[in-house]
C-alpha cells in the first residue's frame, strides 16, 4: 500500500475512528460486536481499494458507508441477528440509503454513556470505555490493569453480552437521569486517569498513557456537553495534574513531592489550558467537586516556588470540597493543607479524629508521621512511617517513606 | 421485552411494622400497580408468603430431598415480583425504582430469556 494511502487511513482512524464506530453501533441497533467487526472489515477493504482507486474525498464517510454494507452482509448471513434487529426496528435504519453519511458527533455521547452505564460493573466500564472510545487493543488494556489478556477479553465479552441481553439502550440519558449518569461517566474517566497517574514513571509506560487517554475522552465529553461545568472541571483537573508528570519522579523513578519538584519541568501550555477551563467551570454555578479540585491544582500550578503557595486559599477550597464530599480522604487532604497554612499542631489536631476511619490507609500514617516529626514527637513519627511503609502500594512510595524513616531515626540519634 | 422485577426485603423488619405503616405501604403498592397497568407495562405480579413457609427440593441420584426453608439464608428475602414489559433496561430500572419496597429493600431486574 503506497505511503499516501496508508497515512491517510492512519490519519482518519486516528481522528475519526470513535465517531465512525459510535455512529455504526447506533445503526447496528446497539450491537457492539457487529459494528466493530464491520469497521474492521471496512478498514481491510480500504487497504486494498485506496491504493488502486485513490483516497476518497471524504474518507470517514467512505469507511462508515463501507462498514454499513459489511454489517448488512453479516446480518444477511445471520438469521437470528436479523430477527433481533427487525424486532428493534433497526434494519430499516441500516438499509436506508442516505445522501449524507457523515458520522454524527452526538453518537459519541451515546457511546460514552452506554459504556459507562451503572448497570455494568466498574471494571467493565473502564475496560469497555478504553476498548471502544479510545480504541486501545485488549492486550494494551490488560497490561494497563495488570491482568492477563484472557481475563480482560472475557471481561469485555461479558460487558457486551450484558448490553445486548439486558438491552442497555444506546442513547444519551434523559434530563432527569442526567446528573447521576453524568457522574458515573466522569468517575470512569477519572478512574482511568488515576490508574495512569498512580503508576510511577519509568515503571509502567503503558499505564502512564492512560492519563492521555482519559484526557482525550474528557475533551470529547466537554466539547459535546459545553454546559456541564463538571465535565469541564474534570478536564481542567486532569490537565493540571498531568502537567506535573515530568517532575513527579526523579531519574531513579523515585517519587518527588510537590514541594520538591523542579517546577521548570511542568508543562506550562497544559497549565494555561487547565487554568482557563477551571475558570470557565467556576463561572457556571453550582460549582462541583471536580471544579473545586481543579481550583486546588491551579493554586499549586500558579506558585512559582513551593513557598509561594497560597495555603490559606487551598484550605478554604478543601473546606468547600468537604461540604460536597465529606469523606475521610478529603478530610485528610484538608488537614495536610491546614498544617501548611497554620502549622503541624493544627494538622495533628485535625487528623487525630480520622484515625479510626483511615487506619488501613498508608497516606494517613505518612501525613501523621510528618506532623509528629515536625513537632518533635519522634517515637510517634517512627511508628507512623513504619505503618505507612507496611501499607505502601508501590516501590517508589516505599523507598520514599524508608528515607523519611531513616531521617527521623538519625534526628533522634543526634 | 420483558423484565422480571424481584423484590427483596428484610422480612423481620417487614413483620415488625405497625398496622398503619403496613396499610400505607399496601396503598402505595396499589397505586403503583395501577400506574404500571395504565402504562400498558403490566404482565403479572404477586406477593409471596414469608420464607418460614418455604420448602426446598433437590433430586440427587434419582431421589428427591426435601428440606425446610429457602435455598439460601440471606439478609433480604424474596417477597414478591412484577413481570413487566419495557423498551429497554433504563425503562425497566425506572419502573423498579418506583416499587415501594425499593426504599427499604432491593429490586433485582432480570431480563426474561426469549427463546426463539
Amino acid at each position: 500500500m503506497p505511503a499516501s494511502a496508508h497515512s491517510s487511513l492512519q490519519a482518519v482512524l486516528e481522528t475519526d475512528r470513535v465517531r465512525i464506530l459510535s455512529s455504526l453501533i447506533r445503526t447496528c441497533g446497539g450491537d457492539f460486536d457487529l459494528a466493530e467487526e464491520a469497521l474492521h472489515d471496512a478498514v481491510i477493504a480500504a487497504t486494498t481499494q485506496w491504493p488502486q482507486h485513490g483516497v476518497p474525498d471524504a474518507p470517514d464517510a467512505w469507511l462508515l458507508q463501507t462498514a454499513r454494507h459489511k454489517a448488512i452482509d453479516a446480518i444477511r448471513h445471520d438469521q437470528r441477528k436479523r430477527q433481533k434487529l427487525e424486532e428493534l426496528g433497526y434494519t430499516t435504519e441500516l438499509l436506508r440509503e442516505e445522501e449524507e453519511l457523515t458520522p454524527i458527533p452526538y453518537d459519541m455521547l451515546r457511546l460514552i454513556f452506554t459504556c459507562c452505564h451503572p448497570a455494568l460493573s466498574e471494571e467493565s466500564r473502564l475496560a469497555l470505555t478504553l476498548r471502544t472510545v479510545v480504541g486501545l487493543p485488549t492486550t494494551g488494556i490488560a497490561r494497563a490493569f495488570l491482568v492477563t489478556e484472557q481475563t480482560m477479553a472475557q471481561r469485555l465479552v461479558r460487558a457486551k453480552k450484558k448490553i445486548r441481553e439486558a438491552r442497555i439502550p444506546y442513547r444519551v440519558p434523559e434530563r432527569s437521569d442526567m446528573p447521576e449518569r453524568l457522574e458515573a461517566v466522569l468517575l470512569v474517566i477519572y478512574l482511568v486517569f488515576n490508574e495512569g497517574y498512580s503508576a510511577s514513571s519509568g515503571e509502567h509506560i503503558v499505564r502512564r498513557e492512560l492519563c492521555a487517554h482519559a484526557i482525550h475522552i474528557g475533551r470529547i465529553l466537554s466539547e459535546l456537553m459545553p454546559d456541564e461545568s463538571e465535565a469541564i472541571g474534570l478536564l481542567a483537573l486532569m490537565l493540571l495534574q498531568d502537567s506535573r508528570r515530568e517532575a513527579r519522579a526523579n531519574a531513579e523513578g523515585d517519587l518527588v513531592l510537590l514541594r520538591d519538584q523542579d517546577r521548570r519541568l511542568w508543562d506550562r501550555e497544559q497549565i494555561d489550558e487547565g487554568v482557563r477551563l477551571c475558570r470557565a467551570a467556576h463561572r457556571a454555578p453550582p460549582v462541583g467537586a471536580y471544579a473545586i479540585q481543579a481550583a486546588i491544582a491551579a493554586e499549586h500550578a500558579r506558585a512559582v516556588h513551593a513557598e509561594d503557595t497560597d495555603w490559606k486559599k487551598i484550605v478554604r477550597l478543601y473546606r468547600q470540597l468537604l461540604s460536597l464530599r465529606p469523606t475521610p480522604v478529603v478530610a485528610l487532604n484538608h488537614a495536610v493543607a491546614a498544617a501548611m497554612a497554620y502549622g503541624a499542631e493544627e494538622g495533628l489536631r485535625l487528623v487525630d479524629s480520622l484515625a479510626k476511619d483511615l487506619d488501613g490507609y498508608g497516606p494517613f500514617h505518612a501525613a501523621r508521621a510528618d506532623f509528629c516529626r515536625t513537632t518533635g514527637r519522634w517515637q510517634d513519627a517512627e511508628d507512623g512511617y513504619r505503618r505507612a511503609i507496611a501499607l505502601a502500594t508501590n516501590d517508589p512510595e516505599r523507598r520514599f517513606l524508608e528515607g523519611r524513616l531513616r531521617e527521623t531515626q538519625e534526628a533522634v540519634d543526634h | 421485552m420483558q423484565y422480571l422485577l424481584l423484590i427483596y426485603e428484610d422480612e423481620r423488619k417487614m413483620q415488625g411494622r405497625d398496622e398503619q405503616t403496613r396499610n400505607q405501604i399496601f396503598d402505595e403498592y396499589r397505586t403503583f400497580s395501577e400506574s404500571v397497568r395504565e402504562a400498558g407495562q403490566f404482565v403479572a405480579a404477586d406477593a409471596l408468603q414469608p420464607t418460614s413457609t418455604a420448602t426446598s427440593v433437590r433430586v440427587r441420584d434419582g431421589k428427591a430431598i426435601t428440606t425446610d426453608g429457602p435455598f439460601a439464608e440471606t439478609k433480604e428475602q424474596l417477597g414478591g415480583f412484577y413481570l413487566v414489559e419495557a423498551d429497554d433496561l433504563d425503562q425497566a430500572i425506572s419502573i423498579a425504582a418506583r416499587i415501594p419496597s425499593a426504599r427499604f429493600g432491593t429490586i433485582e431486574v432480570r431480563p426474561i430469556w426469549a427463546f426463539e
